[in-house]
């Protein structure tokens, strides 16, 4: 068992939750965050899987790097994720149903989700197996976290409630809250993803980026065609 | 542990058995002569790409499979759910098997002449299967696929609620194009075959937030007791949704639903189909049997 919770295993199980998120710091796997955050059950499932797909998929792609030729990589990578993606597909719809209707085409979008090719790509191709699949967990985590907080937010704010159960008594059941709309609809999820970013960098701010060019005051006479 | 042992002695019978077989020593030999080489050669990029398919083909396959009987089962459930939904039957703690078989009650209609068909077991025939049949199903003229759907079953599955011998409501299906996917829904009548109970979508894909709104409670609800025809004689329908909100003093209000605010074609898309499958093209010979059954 120490093999699993070497300082390599620890290090990428806890980096990806704050100083290397996917998606605060990498700003990977967006779309999914922005359409399946409006309420928690659907994100914790969404988390669930992508963590799954994730972890499963480094391990195994880890598990043939050495073999897998460098013309044909990325398209045996995809043809991993993919089959792993539609296996956890089958089983939401064998014991999920009612969220993977509303999932519907999210969790064939995992395939496409830039944090499973980022990984299997950036770490499982030069890492053993077991490292492979932390780091998978890791970054599932870390999108997880973002993906709870953000729905959090937006399923009490939105509707009142948290995982289905009433948080807030809504005005029109006679109480005092009066749900915001804009909570239900993506882009709020934008801004909550844009705060939470935010946030973390006043709180790290060696993950501010370098700025790579600055913005020139528009000289004389090149101010366009007013 | 003792399963793993047990699966571990499995496995060395098992290649104790493929040791002594010819195209396993082969395949074996192959394997390792593979692997042994660069790994940008042509034959290894192949055999790898060959090999990683095999390999993957039969994981998904044996999940599709494995899990096949457990998804039917769900989408079965998710169908009686819905349909004891429109008939307004369901409470949170129904059980949906037993509410279904105690009160529900599926029939086949020949849509042409709204007759019963006997012959037919209601509760195996699946009508959009049927619909894909070419066998089983009609190719509906251009000029009067208002609903684009191309072609129908010649038989509906229709479910009916009752209370005694007399019919509490008539649930059913219907389907038509909406902006972005055909919706798949059912449409509950009262007994007079004219009033609308409820109306309900199990499919569709429309914007989430705008069409989609198809499928909301509160919009749902402001269907109940609209009237479908004008003159239940002709057998023309004139219920419509309409853009904006219906008021209720006007004439003709009981004709009209709200519209999907921001779905207009959602909106046409649900106009369109009710009328249609409330034509002669698909119930209205049915529904003015049952009247005069009734009568």
């Amino acid at each position: 068992m120490s093999a699993v919770l070497n300082d390599e295993t620890k290090k990428v199980l806890t980096t990806p939750l704050v100083n290397d998120n996917p998606i605060t710091l990498q700003v990977l796997g967006i779309c999914s965050a922005l359409a399946v955050t409006s309420q928690m059950s659907t994100s914790l499932i969404m988390a669930l899987a992508l963590t799954m797909v994730t972890a499963f998929s480094s391990a195994a792609i880890s598990a043939i790097r050495n073999h897998i030729p460098s013309s044909i990589r990325i398209i045996v990578q995809m043809t991993i994720i993919a089959s792993l993606v539609i296996v956890v597909d089958q089983f939401l719809k064998a014991f999920a149903y009612e969220i993977s209707k509303q999932l519907s085409v999210f969790v064939g979008l995992i395939i496409t989700n830039c944090i499973v090719m980022g990984r299997a790509e950036g770490y499982a191709m030069k890492n053993p197996p077991l490292e492979s699949f932390m780091d998978g967990i890791g970054n599932g985590l870390g999108y997880s976290l973002i993906l709870i907080i953000v729905a959090f937010f937006r399923e009490t704010l939105g509707s009142g409630k948290l995982l289905g159960f009433e948080v807030f008594k809504l005005a029109k059941d006679g109480g005092w809250y009066d749900p915001n709309g804009l909570m239900l609809l993506p882009p709020s999820a934008f801004f909550i993803i844009g705060l939470i970013i935010w946030g973390v960098r006043q709180w790290k701010p060696n993950q501010v980026e370098k700025v790579e060019f600055k913005i020139m005051p528009i000289a004389h006479g090149e101010g366009g065609h007013h | 542990m003792l399963e793993k042992k047990m699966s571990c002695k499995h496995l060395e019978g098992i290649s104790a058995v493929l040791d002594k077989n010819e195209y396993y020593q082969k395949f074996k030999a192959y394997r390792d002569k593979v692997l042994a080489l660069g790994n940008d050669s042509l034959e290894k990029t192949i055999a790898v790409a060959v090999s990683l398919c095999l390999v993957c083909a039969v994981l998904v396959s044996f999940a599709a499979v494995a899990l096949k009987p457990l998804q039917i089962n769900n989408k079965e459930l998710d169908m009686k759910r819905n349909i004891l939904d429109v008939a307004g039957l369901l409470e949170e703690d129904t059980d949906i098997n037993t509410a279904f078989a105690e009160k529900i009650e599926a029939k086949i209609v020949d849509l042409e002449t709204g007759d019963y068909v006997e012959n037919i077991d209601a509760n195996e025939y699946d009508q959009r299967k049927a619909a894909k049949d070419p066998a089983q199903s009609i190719a509906i003229p251009k000029d009067k696929d208002i609903a684009h759907i191309r072609v129908k079953a010649k038989y509906a599955k229709v479910f009916l609620v009752k209370e005694g011998s007399s019919i509490k409501s008539i649930i059913l299906p219907v389907n038509g194009y909406g902006l972005w996917s055909t919706m798949y829904g059912f449409l509950s009548l009262d007994a007079d075959g004219q009033t609308v109970q409820s109306i309900n979508f199990y499919d569709q894909a429309e914007t989430p937030g705008l069409g989609g709104e198809v499928v909301n409670p509160n919009w749902r609800a402001l269907w109940k007791g609209k009237k479908v025809y004008a003159d239940t004689e002709t057998g023309e329908p004139a219920l419509s949704l309409i853009k904006g909100v219906v008021d209720n003093t006007k004439p003709g209000s009981q004709y009209q639903v709200d519209g999907l605010a921001g779905a207009t074609l959602t909106s046409t898309g649900v106009t369109n189909l009710v009328r249609y499958w409330m034509s002669s093209e698909g119930f209205a010979s049915y529904l003015k049997k049952v009247r005069e059954v009734k009568s």
